[in-house]
């Protein structure tokens, strides 16, 4: 069932880039970074550090302030499929249902109708939600339109995958099975990952790297995605080093 | 809605036209002035008599003509106008301007313009109609693409999807609520301007026949217009309402009368039933005991519930 095989992720890199809406202020300093394809890295950082900027500078919504921006070498200069975003809430369209929602960026992309159905089906049956396809966004619970927007934003193949705080509204138990659940999907599809929270214990359980926005230092994380590494030494220190520099 | 409520809605209208009957054949004078005033028998035989006569039909063709020609114009270009100036800077600074100066302009106070402007006076009526409708729409169209959930559009370019495609995908859609407020204004407007564009430069309709029967001082025939005119006001706007329903069944909608009037209507139910049903089967365990000093409010709640073997923690 699983679809054609999967595109390489894309190499995302920032060349002294500084943020900030055209007709607003800038961002203070800017970012210079290079996320290699396939590879989640986690954006942590206080509100208003440009987290959201960095994301729609990244997906071509935004121009830079200053620098460039570039996807496998080419400058980014308009958004496009290659580039899904996922928001925190609000972005699935209400007068669609929950196919039609995940249909859309198949139809975007002019893929055929039976076609779209039969992906659309395959990416709802893998959130867990192949029995909620005729319903509305409203009928669903919040961690229910999360998991569409990522059937949503995956059903599409993009190479790299945005996500604004994507469950940063959903409460702690939902939260870690939605964690989870990214993990898993991620897995074979290739597809770099910008993954911003407000949440280090997040960070830190998702990312290959962890990207301190404020101060603009990136580091490793010891143990990526490993569910009972929470306690371990290596993610204490990481922990301690991330709270101490926010 | 349930039989209760339609008797209230019918009975209402049954009284006010039992007063006005009261009223005009007692010829009450007290202030307000009855004597020559028709009675509604007087006004229902006139109809009687006019609703057999060609003219009739013509006339309410032509009104009809008329303001499905000038309310489906201004649906269409103010819908286009209003996303226009919401969307595109130049068009908002070419047509804003413009559009609020002429808004505040009363439709009717047009009919000269018309005259000056259009061959026919059929054209000129159309025209009017045309105008009072389209501000309406335009406005609430440019208020409800503004007021678009930015997400929605960002999704849809990062999807790939160019700006034809967010207008058709997005912006169409997502304002049609708005919209149809909008038409919902616009038509009882269109109704207020086609009757009296007909009423000053008409040679048929619905609007030109009232005022003729005022000159010829036929009242019962004025007032079978009014009938006839408050009878398709009413017709239309509620095809434009029903539409509208069909056409944002998406919008999560409590029932009628507001989600605060729903839920008080529902506690009041219950209430009813709680009284109404004094008698429940006894139950011997004790927390049924518990329950009836209480009250019989969770009876009540579930008045066809079985007694409970066992008691709940």
């Amino acid at each position: 069932m699983s679809p054609a095989p999967a595109p390489a992720g894309a190499e995302l890199t920032l060349d002294a880039v500084r943020l900030g809406h055209p007709d607003g202020a800038a961002i203070p300093g800017t970012v210079t970074l290079s996320i290699p394809p396939g590879e989640l890295l986690a954006v942590v950082g206080p509100s208003g550090c440009g987290k959201s900027t960095l994301l729609r500078t990244l997906a071509g919504l935004l121009p830079p302030r200053e620098g460039t921006v570039r996807q496998d070498g080419q400058p980014i200069d308009r958004p496009a499929a290659d580039r899904a975003l996922v928001f925190q809430h609000d972005a699935l369209l209400p007068w669609r249902t929950v196919r039609a929602n995940v249909e859309l960026p198949l139809a975007i992309r002019r893929v055929p109708r039976a076609e779209r159905r039969r992906s659309a089906a395959d990416w709802l049956d893998r959130v867990g939600l192949a029995g909620h396809a005729h319903k509305l966004p409203h009928q669903l619970s919040g961690g229910q339109r999360q998991r569409v927007q990522l059937a949503r934003a995956l059903a599409g193949r993009p190479r790299a995958v945005l996500m604004d705080e994507p469950f940063g509204a959903l409460d702690a138990h939902t939260r870690a099975g939605m964690q989870d659940l990214l993990v898993e999907i991620l897995r074979g599809t290739g597809a770099t990952v910008v993954f911003v929270t407000h949440d280090v214990d997040e960070a830190l359980h998702l990312g290959d790297r962890v990207l301190r926005l404020g101060s603009g230092q990136v580091m490793g994380v010891p143990h990526p995605r490993e569910r009972d590494a929470r306690t371990a030494p290596g993610t204490e220190e990481a922990r301690r080093r991330i709270l101490e520099s926010l | 809605m349930n039989a209760g409520r339609r008797l209230v809605r019918a009975g209402s209208l049954a009284a006010a036209l039992l007063l006005w009957q009261l009223l005009t054949s007692l010829d009450v004078n007290l202030w307000l002035r009855f004597e020559q005033f028709p009675t509604v028998v007087e006004v229902a035989s006139a109809f009687a008599d006019r609703v057999g006569t060609t003219t009739y039909w013509q006339d309410l063709g032509h009104s009809l003509g008329r303001i499905t020609v000038g309310f489906l114009l201004a649906a269409v270009l103010g819908v286009a106008a209003g996303t226009a100036v919401a969307r595109s800077r130049w068009a908002a600074d070419l047509l804003g301007p413009l559009v609020e100066v002429v808004r505040p302009v009363p439709a009717i106070a047009l009919v000269p313009v018309a005259i000056l402007l259009l061959p026919t006076n059929e054209q000129g009526i159309v025209f009017i109609t045309f105008t009072a409708a389209f501000f309406p729409v335009l406005v609430s169209t440019r208020h409800a693409v503004r007021a678009l959930t930015p997400a929605w559009e960002e999704a849809v370019l990062t999807m790939g999807g160019g700006r034809l495609r967010v207008l058709r995908s997005v912006v169409l859609p997502g304002a049609l609520p708005g919209v149809f407020g909008g038409l919902s204004v616009g038509i009882g407007v269109a109704w207020i301007c086609v009757i009296s564009a007909e009423m000053i430069s008409g040679e048929y309709g619905v609007g030109y026949r009232t005022w003729q029967d005022y000159t010829v001082v036929d009242y019962p025939g004025v007032f079978v217009g009014m009938a006839t005119i408050g009878g398709l006001g009413w017709l239309t706007s509620t095809a434009v309402e029903f539409l509208g329903r069909r056409a944002t069944s998406w919008l999560p909608r409590p029932t009628a009368g507001g989600a605060a009037g729903t839920s008080r209507a529902l506690f009041r139910r219950a209430a009813r039933v709680t009284r109404t049903t004094p008698e429940f089967p006894a139950h011997s365990d004790t927390d049924a005991d518990a329950g009836a000093k209480a009250g019989v409010l969770a009876d009540a709640a579930a008045p066809t519930a079985v007694p409970r073997k066992e008691p709940v923690p």
